[in-house]
């Protein structure tokens, strides 16, 4: 038996929604149909009058799901593509990440966003929006990489009192599997250690875990140890286990799928420049996806986004500066 | 490139000319037959993504935009490969889009139905919905504010689409803007697996434009010629300055959401009404009844459909798509603008 990361996202739900009565889910078609990509199917016969379609409208969507929040209610509302949570942005970051700092009264509400580019997807159905969202205070910002993640990470998220953005990963949907559910996990927050090195440190984040753990893999051959990080919660970002890393290898290698200007990625070095100066051999770098929209055909998705290729490259040229 | 719109728009608005009918008849073949050509495409996993089609919407698309004359915009949506074929759109630039050609008009950077060329008043809509209606109300402002008259913007949207903010932003805007704009609404029942019964609660859809203070027009998607004459009021009432025009049109949409989909949501019920007819059907039984074509006529014009089809094909499928190494990365058009630190941070 083995489940995929799109089934763990479901059975985090089914969880959330048997644990505690206060769980509902809404967004469009995760009723009957179970949602775009069926992370919510069955759930609705399961657990009627708890899934409902909505209408087309996201910010109807969050804003429903905040003023639910605010009777007690801990929702859970899905994107059917991230890219279409730019419709609901205003309720997301001047309604429910202003309301706890304003009010006093926490909003615990979670927003699914399918996120991250799949072959055809093109410019409106690929973006990756975690920076965006964590550039505003007061919401809290997930980007599970694993199947463990997914599912320990949406369980978690339920249970957190304050808007949490879940940013998973289309392209790990069907194809990354895992053994089982975990029976625990780490909290959010904290960044994991995926590969240990010396040479240098990678940190990363969502699908791009898997093309650096490649690269990694590419460059034993090659005799250099590259440590790997996980950030899993871009916001809050854990900097102190990247910062012991850093430590230990002297470079730093941030990888993101997100535009470059600003980003996770930005944020990192910005960090690591500021607090741990002394503790480089070189200068710190970044690959992110190219300052263009994300493109449809594959030839041009595939320079577009970093590839375990590219950031093997990259590594290269910061191990050898 | 568009060249019906130019070259063979129509001279007579008038629904008494009967080469109306007669086109938008080949035009619904042409549609259905380069669909039917991108679902076979789609199943041999020779597209990237998806292919969404707008089969059984034939009817109500080429009415909505073979009013157009040059010089008009249309923002088509989702299921209007008919009314893009009307407005100029070709086969050919249509195949280009789903292979992403080089040479296509988005030269493999947006794909599928995100295409257009708005320089010829032909708008490339984007994926989140409603988005186009203040757009090609912004176009009609323009014009206006140069001084053009007479000019009509087209653009539809599905039953979902209504519900949302921008859709209800564009239309109230365009509204107090008394611009000339048809906002054609394809009622097909579902927006993916949503029915209508959770997406509004108004008896029809019709009665928002009373809401919004615009005219509203009724129609049958399935009937070729109602949706002809219905699109024909609209266009002229707004060309003549009486404003935004709603029309609504009930139909089903015959194929799934996306050729991943198998509809198997759409109640049965509603494929046997009225409402689940194949507009082209209905089209060459209007067009026989009407004596405005032979059996022989119509049969001509589906192989003729076809051997378009085919020869686009064969040209699309040899074109090479974008070079990754001397593609323009960059999204301003202002050079000196341009971030070039990217460029050479990947150095
Ligand atoms: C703002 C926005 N939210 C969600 C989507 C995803 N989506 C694409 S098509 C679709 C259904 C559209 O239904 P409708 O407007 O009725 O048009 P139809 O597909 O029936 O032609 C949805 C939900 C989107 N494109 N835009």
């Amino acid at each position: 038996m083995s489940v995929t990361y799109l089934e763990a996202i479901r059975a985090a739900q089914e969880r959330a929604l048997a644990d505690d009565p206060r769980v509902f889910i809404y967004g469009q078609d995760v009723g009957v149909f179970g949602g775009a990509f069926k992370a919510t199917k069955n759930l609705a016969a399961e657990f009627p009058g708890r899934v409902m379609d909505s209408p087309i409208s996201e910010d109807a969507i969050v804003g429903m799901a905040i003023g639910a929040a605010v009777e007690g209610a801990r929702p859970i509302v899905e994107m059917q593509f991230a890219d279409f949570s730019t419709c609901g942005l205003n309720q997301i970051v001047n309604q429910a990440a202003t309301l706890y700092y304003r009010t006093n009264i926490p909003c615990p509400i979670v927003v699914r966003l399918p996120s991250g580019g799949t072959v055809g997807g093109g410019p409106f159905h690929s973006q990756s929006m975690e920076a965006i969202y964590s550039h505003y205070p007061g919401l809290v910002v997930m980007t599970p990489a694993t199947v463990e993640d997914a599912y320990s990470m949406l369980l978690e998220a339920v249970a957190i009192d304050d808007p949490v953005i879940f940013c998973e990963h289309k392209l790990l949907y069907y194809h990354l599997k895992a053994d089982k559910l975990p029976d625990s996990a780490m909290p959010a927050g904290k960044a994991r250690i995926a590969r240990a090195g010396r040479d240098a440190t990678l940190v990363t984040y969502s699908a791009m875990l898997h093309e650096s753990l490649q690269a990694a893999e590419d460059l034993v051959e090659e005799g250099w140890q590259i440590e790997v990080i996980d950030l899993r919660t871009v916001k809050p970002l854990d900097t102190d286990t990247v910062l012991a890393s850093v430590a230990r290898t002297g470079r730093l290698l941030v990888v993101g799928e997100a535009w470059p200007w600003g980003g996770v990625s930005a944020e990192v070095i910005a960090r690591v420049a500021t607090e741990g100066f002394g503790l480089l051999d070189a200068a710190p770098v970044r690959l992110n996806a190219k300052d263009t929209p994300v493109p449809y055909h594959p030839d041009l998705w595939a320079a577009h986004r970093p590839t375990a290729t590219a950031v093997a490259a990259r590594l290269r040229q910061l191990l050898t500066q | 490139m568009i060249t019906a719109a130019s070259d063979t728009a129509i001279a007579v608005e008038s629904m008494d000319n009967p080469d109306i009918a007669r086109r938008a008849f080949r035009t619904m073949q042409l549609s259905r037959a380069v669909e039917d050509k991108l679902a076979s495409l789609y199943r041999a996993g020779m597209i990237k993504g998806g292919v969404f089609l707008g089969k059984g919407q034939e009817a109500l698309s080429t009415a909505s935009s073979i009013f157009l004359r040059k010089g008009d915009i249309f923002g088509p949506c989702i299921r209007d490969q008919a009314g893009r074929l009307a407005f100029g759109d070709t086969v050919l630039d249509t195949l280009r889009t789903y292979f992403g050609s080089a040479q296509g008009p988005m030269r493999g950077r947006d794909g599928n139905i995100h295409r257009g060329r708005p320089r010829d008043g032909y708008y490339a809509m984007i994926s989140h919905l409603g988005s186009m209606v203040a757009m090609v109300g912004g176009a009609l402002y323009a014009r206006r504010q140069r001084g053009e008259t007479g000019v009509v913007g087209v653009t539809s949207i599905g039953d979902g689409g209504t519900s949302t903010g921008a859709f209800h932003e564009g239309v109230n805007f365009a509204a107090v803007e008394k611009l000339p704009l048809v906002v054609v609404v394809a009622n097909n029942q579902y927006a993916y697996s949503t029915p209508n019964n959770r997406q509004f609660a108004c008896a029809d859809l019709l009665d928002r434009a009373a809401g919004y203070g615009i005219a509203g027009h009724k129609t049958d998607g399935t009937d070729p010629r109602a949706c002809l004459e219905t699109l024909n009021r609209a266009v002229q009432a707004a060309r003549d300055g009486h404003g935004p025009q709603m029309v609504v049109a009930t139909l089903l949409r015959l194929v799934g959401h996306g050729e991943h989909d198998d509809a198997g949501y759409v109640d049965a019920g509603l494929r046997k009404a009225n409402v689940g007819r194949d507009c082209l059907d209905v089209g060459a039984r209007q067009l026989l009844e009407d004596g405005l074509a032979t059996t022989g006529e119509l049969a001509a014009w589906a192989s003729e459909a076809q051997a378009e089809v085919e020869a686009a094909l064969d040209i699309a499928q040899r074109e090479k798509g974008p070079d990754p190494e001397s593609e323009d990365w960059h999204a301003l058009s202002t050079e000196r603008l341009v971030d070039g630190y990217f460029d050479a941070e990947e150095e």
